[in-house]
C-alpha cells in the first residue's frame, strides 16, 4: 500500500463504528436516559446489585483458581513429558471451541439433578463457579505456556547448585518471570467470567439474588422491556471490561520490558 | 528444547525417571482437567447414545434441526468472510501506516472480546431495532435487521471481530516492508504485491485467525439469543436449538445436536493447535 | 513439544471439513412435499406464527396437519414461541407475524392498540378464543408435601414456582386464580391481596415464561408449580415425574388467536385460522392437554372444578391489567417490590 492510509482509515473506522462503536455508545446513552440518578437507581436496584455482586465475586474466585491451576497445567505441559501429552495439549482448547450453551448442557448433565456422581450443583452458586471455571480454563494456560517454554533453565540450575530448594527456586526465579503472563491470563479470565451467559443459563437456574449472573439479569431485563435498566447494568460491565483492557495493555508492556 | 528441570516442592532425580513430586503435579493437573473437561463431555457423549443410534439419527434428521445447521452455517460463513476481509484491511492499516488515532483504533479492536454477548445483542437492538435511528431508516427501505438474519450476522461479526486482525497484524509487523517495497520498485501493482508477496507470508497466521473466527461464530449464543426473535426454521441457530429443545424436554435432540457440535469443536481444536503460531522463527519461515 | 509444520495442511482440511459438515447437514433441510390431495389449494405462502410458550407441540402438529389438507398444501410456516408478554411486545417491536396466539387477551389488546390486529378479532362466536384450560397445582410425583389446595401454598417451607407476571401470560392466570379463589370464596379484596403477598413470599424464582418455569420445576426446584392444566398433562406425557391437583376453585383460562392486519397473505392466514377451529385441530389441542372450545369427539374426560370462575368474574382483563399488572404501580408491582424483584417498564 504505497499511497497514504486515508481511504483505508476511513473504511476501517466506518466499519468499526457501524458494528462496534455506535452500538456500544447507544448502550451507554440509553443507560443515562434518566440521568445520573436514574442510572444509579437502576444499578443499585436489589436484583441488579445482587447480580453484579455475584458476577464480580464469582469472577474473582474463578480467576484465582485459574491462576493456580492454569499455571500448574502450563507447567506440567511444558516441563513434564508423558504419554498422551499431545492429546492434553489439544484438549485445553475445548472451552474455546465448544459453544457455551453446549458447555452448559455438558455441565448440567454432570452436576445437575440427573448427575451420575450424585453431585447436585444446579441452582447453587457452586454451579455458577463450575460453569465459569470451564469456560475460562484455557486463558492462563495459553498465556503462561509460551513464556515458560522460553525460560532459560540455567538460572534455575544455578540457584539449585547454590543450594536453593525447589520451592525457593520457583518462588524467586521462575515466578517473577511468569507474573506478567499469569496476570494477563488472569485478566482475560476475569473479563470472560463477567461476560459469561450461555454456560450459566442452564446450570445456574437463574435464581435472582442467589445464582443470577449479570448477563442473565441483563437478558431478563431486555425481555421484560426494561431496556434502560438492562443498559445500565451493561454499562457497568462495559466499564469493567475497559478497565481490564487497559490493565492488559499495561501488563503486556511490563512483560515486554522483562523479556 | 530445554532439559526438563525438577519441579518445585520435592526430590526428583534428574534424568533418572520422574520423581514423586513430578508425578504428583502431573496427577493434580491431569485430574483437574479430567474432572473439568473430560468427564462432562464424556458424559454427554454417553448420554447421547444411551438410547441407541436410531433415535439420535432420527432426531438429527428432523427438519428444524437441519434448518438450524443451515442457518448456523450461513451466519458463521458470512461472519468469517466479512471479518477476514475487513480484518486483513485493518491489520494492513495498523501494521503499515501511521495516522492520527492509530493508538485508539488499535485499542478499540480488542473491545469486542471483552464485551458480554448479551450486551452485544442489546447494543444492536438499540441501533438497528425497528424504532431505533438506523433501524427505522432501514425498515423504511424494506430491510429488516433485528429478528432476521442480517442482525444475527452483525452480532456474530461483532463478537469475532478482533480474531483475524490480531493474528495477522504481528506477522505483518514482523516480516516488514522490505519485500513489498522491492516489488513496487520493480513495477508490481499494489494488488499483485499483496497477492504474491504479502499473502503467502501471512497465510498460516491468516488461516489460524479464520479458524478461530469460524469456531467463535458457530458457537455464538448470547448475542443471537437477543436479536433472533426465536423464529424456528428461520433464525434459530444450532445453539438456540439446543437450548429450546432442552427446555421442551426433548433431551435426545438436545444431546444429539450437542454431540455434533462437540465433534465439530474437536475438529476445530485440532486445526487450531496445528496452526497456532509456535514461535517467530516458524512464522517467518512459513 | 512442537507440532510439525507438515500437519498444517491437514489442519486447514479439518477446518474445511467442519464447514462442509455444516453445509451438508444444512442442505438436507428441504421441505418435503406433502401428499397430493384433490381440492383447491391456496397459492403458496410462508406464514409466520408467533405464539406463547406452552402450545408449541400443539401448533407444530397442527401446522403439519394443515399442510396435509387440500387448502394448506402449499403453505409453509415459521414458528416462534416464547413468553406471551415478550412475544406480544416483540411483534410490536417488529417481529413479523401473520398469525398471533397468546396466553391471554391483554397481550392481543396490545396489538390492537398498536394497529397490528383488527379490533373485530374477537367478534366471532368463540370471542377469538381457541383453547381453554384451568390453573392447576402441579406437585412432585406422589405429592409428598400433601398439597391439597390453595391454603397449602402459603405454608412455611413450601416453595411455589410460578413465572413472572410481567412477562408471562401464564403467570397472570396464576395470579388471578390465586386472587379469585379468595374473593370468590367470600374473602374481601384485601384478603385476596394479602394472600398474593404471602404466596409470593414462597416463590424463589420467577422464570420469564410458563414453559421455563415448568423446566425449573422438573429440574428439581420447588414443591408446587402453578401451571396450566395442559402444561401438567404435557409434562406427564413427556414422562416427567409430576402429579397435579385441580383445585375446587380455579380460573378458566381462555387463549386468544388472531390474524394480523400487516399479514402479506391474508387469505392463507384466514384459512389457517379457520382450520384451527376445525375438529381435527381441536382434537390435536385436546391430545396436547387443552380443553377445546369446539366439541371434539376425542376429548379426554377432564375434571370440572366446582368453583370454576372466569376472568369476567374478577372484573375482566382491562380493569385487572391496570389494577394488578401495571409496572408503574399496581398490586403485583407492590408484591414484587416487596420481595425485591424488578418489574421493568
Amino acid at each position: 500500500m504505497g499511497r497514504g492510509p486515508g481511504l483505508g482509515v476511513g473504511v476501517a473506522t466506518l466499519w468499526l463504528s457501524l458494528v462496534v462503536l455506535i452500538p456500544l455508545a447507544a448502550v451507554t446513552l440509553r443507560a443515562g436516559e434518566n440521568g445520573w440518578g436514574g442510572f444509579w437507581a437502576a444499578v443499585t436496584a436489589p436484583e441488579a446489585a445482587s447480580a453484579l455482586r455475584l458476577t464480580l465475586g464469582a469472577a474473582v474466585v474463578v480467576s484465582i483458581v485459574d491462576v493456580v491451576f492454569g499455571t500448574l497445567v502450563a507447567w506440567v505441559l511444558v516441563r513434564d513429558h508423558f504419554r498422551g501429552e499431545r492429546v492434553v495439549e489439544v484438549l485445553i482448547d475445548l472451552p474455546f471451541a465448544l459453544p457455551t450453551i453446549v458447555a452448559g448442557l455438558v455441565l448440567l448433565s454432570l452436576y445437575g439433578a440427573t448427575s451420575p456422581l450424585g453431585i447436585h450443583l444446579a441452582y447453587t452458586r457452586a454451579g455458577v463457579v463450575m460453569a465459569l471455571l470451564f469456560v475460562t480454563l484455557p486463558f492462563v494456560v495459553r498465556t503462561v505456556q509460551p513464556v515458560l517454554a522460553e525460560l532459560d533453565p540455567e538460572m534455575e540450575d544455578a540457584a539449585a547448585s547454590l543450594g536453593a530448594g525447589r520451592i525457593t527456586t520457583f518462588r524467586r526465579i521462575v515466578l517473577p518471570n511468569l507474573l506478567p503472563a499469569i496476570s494477563a491470563g488472569a485478566a482475560l479470565s476475569f473479563a470472560r467470567a463477567i461476560s459469561e451467559f450461555g454456560s450459566t443459563v442452564l446450570i445456574s437456574g437463574n435464581l435472582p439474588f442467589k445464582t443470577q449472573v449479570a448477563a442473565v439479569h441483563i437478558f431478563g431485563q431486555i425481555e421484560t422491556d426494561n431496556v434502560t435498566g438492562a443498559a445500565a447494568v451493561s454499562t457497568v460491565l462495559l466499564v469493567v471490561a475497559l478497565l481490564v483492557l487497559v490493565a492488559l495493555d499495561l501488563l503486556s508492556r511490563w512483560g515486554a520490558k522483562r523479556a | 528444547m530445554p532439559e526438563p528441570t525438577s519441579p518445585r516442592g520435592g526430590r526428583a532425580g534428574r534424568g533418572g525417571g520422574p520423581g514423586r513430586a513430578r508425578l504428583l503435579l502431573r496427577a493434580v493437573a491431569l485430574g483437574y482437567l479430567a474432572a473439568l473437561l473430560v468427564l462432562p463431555v464424556g458424559l454427554v457423549l454417553w448420554r447421547t447414545f444411551a438410547g441407541g443410534l436410531g433415535p439420535v439419527l432420527s432426531s438429527l434428521a428432523d427438519h428444524s434441526v437441519l434448518h438450524a445447521f443451515q442457518i448456523t452455517a450461513i451466519v458463521a460463513v458470512a461472519a468469517v468472510v466479512l471479518n477476514t476481509f475487513f480484518g486483513l484491511g485493518v491489520a494492513l492499516l495498523l501494521a503499515r501506516h501511521r495516522f492520527a488515532g492509530k493508538r485508539a483504533l488499535n485499542a478499540l479492536i480488542d473491545l469486542p472480546v471483552a464485551v458480554s454477548p448479551v450486551v452485544v445483542g442489546l447494543a444492536l437492538i438499540l441501533v438497528y431495532g425497528r424504532f431505533a435511528p438506523v433501524g427505522s431508516w432501514l425498515e423504511g427501505l424494506g430491510f429488516q435487521v433485528i429478528f432476521s438474519l442480517p442482525g444475527m450476522i452483525i452480532a456474530t461479526v461483532f463478537v469475532s471481530l478482533p480474531l483475524v486482525v490480531r493474528e495477522v497484524q504481528p506477522v505483518l509487523v514482523e516480516i516488514g516492508i522490505d519485500q513489498e517495497q522491492a516489488a513496487w520498485t520493480l513495477g508490481a501493482g499494489r494488488f499483485t504485491t499483496f497477492r504474491r508477496i504479502t499473502l503467502p507470508a501471512i497465510r498460516w497466521a491468516l488461516a489460524y485467525g479464520v479458524v478461530l473466527t469460524l469456531a467463535r461464530a458457530m458457537g455464538e449464543f448470547g448475542a443471537v439469543a437477543v436479536v433472533s426473535g426465536r423464529l424456528v426454521d428461520k433464525t434459530q441457530t444450532v445453539t438456540l436449538l439446543v437450548e429450546e429443545r432442552f427446555q421442551n424436554f426433548d433431551q435426545v435432540t438436545a444431546y444429539a445436536t450437542s454431540c455434533v457440535m462437540a465433534v465439530i469443536a474437536i475438529l476445530t481444536m485440532i486445526a487450531i493447535n496445528v496452526l497456532r503460531p509456535t514461535s517467530l522463527a516458524e512464522k517467518e519461515s512459513a | 513439544m512442537r507440532p510439525s509444520r507438515s500437519l498444517r495442511l491437514p489442519a486447514v482440511v479439518c477446518a474445511l471439513l467442519v464447514v462442509a459438515t455444516l453445509a451438508a447437514c444444512g442442505s438436507g433441510a428441504s421441505d418435503a412435499p406433502p401428499p397430493d390431495e384433490g381440492g383447491e389449494a391456496l397459492p403458496a405462502a410462508e406464514l409466520a406464527l408467533v405464539a406463547y410458550s406452552t402450545p408449541q407441540e400443539a401448533y407444530d402438529e397442527i401446522t403439519g396437519a394443515f399442510r396435509k389438507t387440500a387448502k394448506g398444501r402449499n403453505i409453509t410456516f415459521t414458528r416462534s414461541y416464547g413468553a406471551s408478554g415478550d412475544q406480544s411486545r416483540a411483534v410490536v417491536a417488529g417481529l413479523a407475524a401473520d398469525i398471533v396466539a397468546f396466553s391471554l387477551e391483554p397481550d392481543m389488546t396490545r396489538l390492537v392498540t398498536a394497529g397490528i390486529v383488527a379490533p373485530e378479532w374477537n367478534a366471532g362466536p368463540h370471542k377469538g378464543m381457541i383453547t381453554e384450560s384451568v390453573v392447576v397445582l402441579a406437585t412432585r410425583q406422589g405429592n409428598p408435601k400433601k398439597i391439597k389446595g390453595w391454603a397449602d401454598l402459603t405454608k412455611p417451607g413450601v416453595e411455589v414456582i410460578t413465572p413472572n407476571p410481567f412477562t408471562s401470560g401464564g403467570a397472570r392466570w396464576n395470579v388471578m386464580a390465586a386472587y379469585g379463589q379468595v374473593t370468590k370464596g367470600g374473602g374481601s379484596e384485601a384478603d385476596g391481596v394479602a394472600y398474593l403477598k404471602s404466596l409470593f413470599r414462597n416463590v424463589p424464582v420467577q422464570d420469564d415464561s410458563a414453559r421455563k418455569s415448568l423446566q425449573t420445576f422438573t429440574s428439581g426446584k420447588g414443591d408446587v408449580l402453578l401451571a396450566y392444566e395442559n402444561e401438567a398433562i404435557f409434562a406427564q406425557q413427556k414422562n416427567q415425574p409430576l402429579d397435579y391437583v385441580v383445585p375446587d376453585s380455579t380460573i378458566l383460562i381462555e387463549n386468544p388467536v388472531a390474524v394480523t392486519k400487516s399479514s402479506k397473505h391474508p387469505e392463507q392466514a384466514a384459512a389457517f385460522l379457520e382450520y384451527l377451529h376445525s375438529p381435527e385441530a381441536q382434537a390435536i389441542f385436546a391430545r396436547n392437554g387443552y380443553r377445546p372450545v369446539v366439541d371434539a369427539s376425542s376429548t379426554r374426560e377432564l375434571p370440572q372444578p366446582s368453583g370454576l370462575f372466569a376472568i369476567a368474574d374478577v372484573e375482566g382483563w382491562p380493569a385487572v391489567t391496570k389494577k394488578f399488572f401495571d409496572p408503574a404501580g399496581s398490586i403485583m408491582a407492590d408484591v414484587e417490590k416487596g420481595i425485591g424483584v424488578s418489574v421493568g417498564g
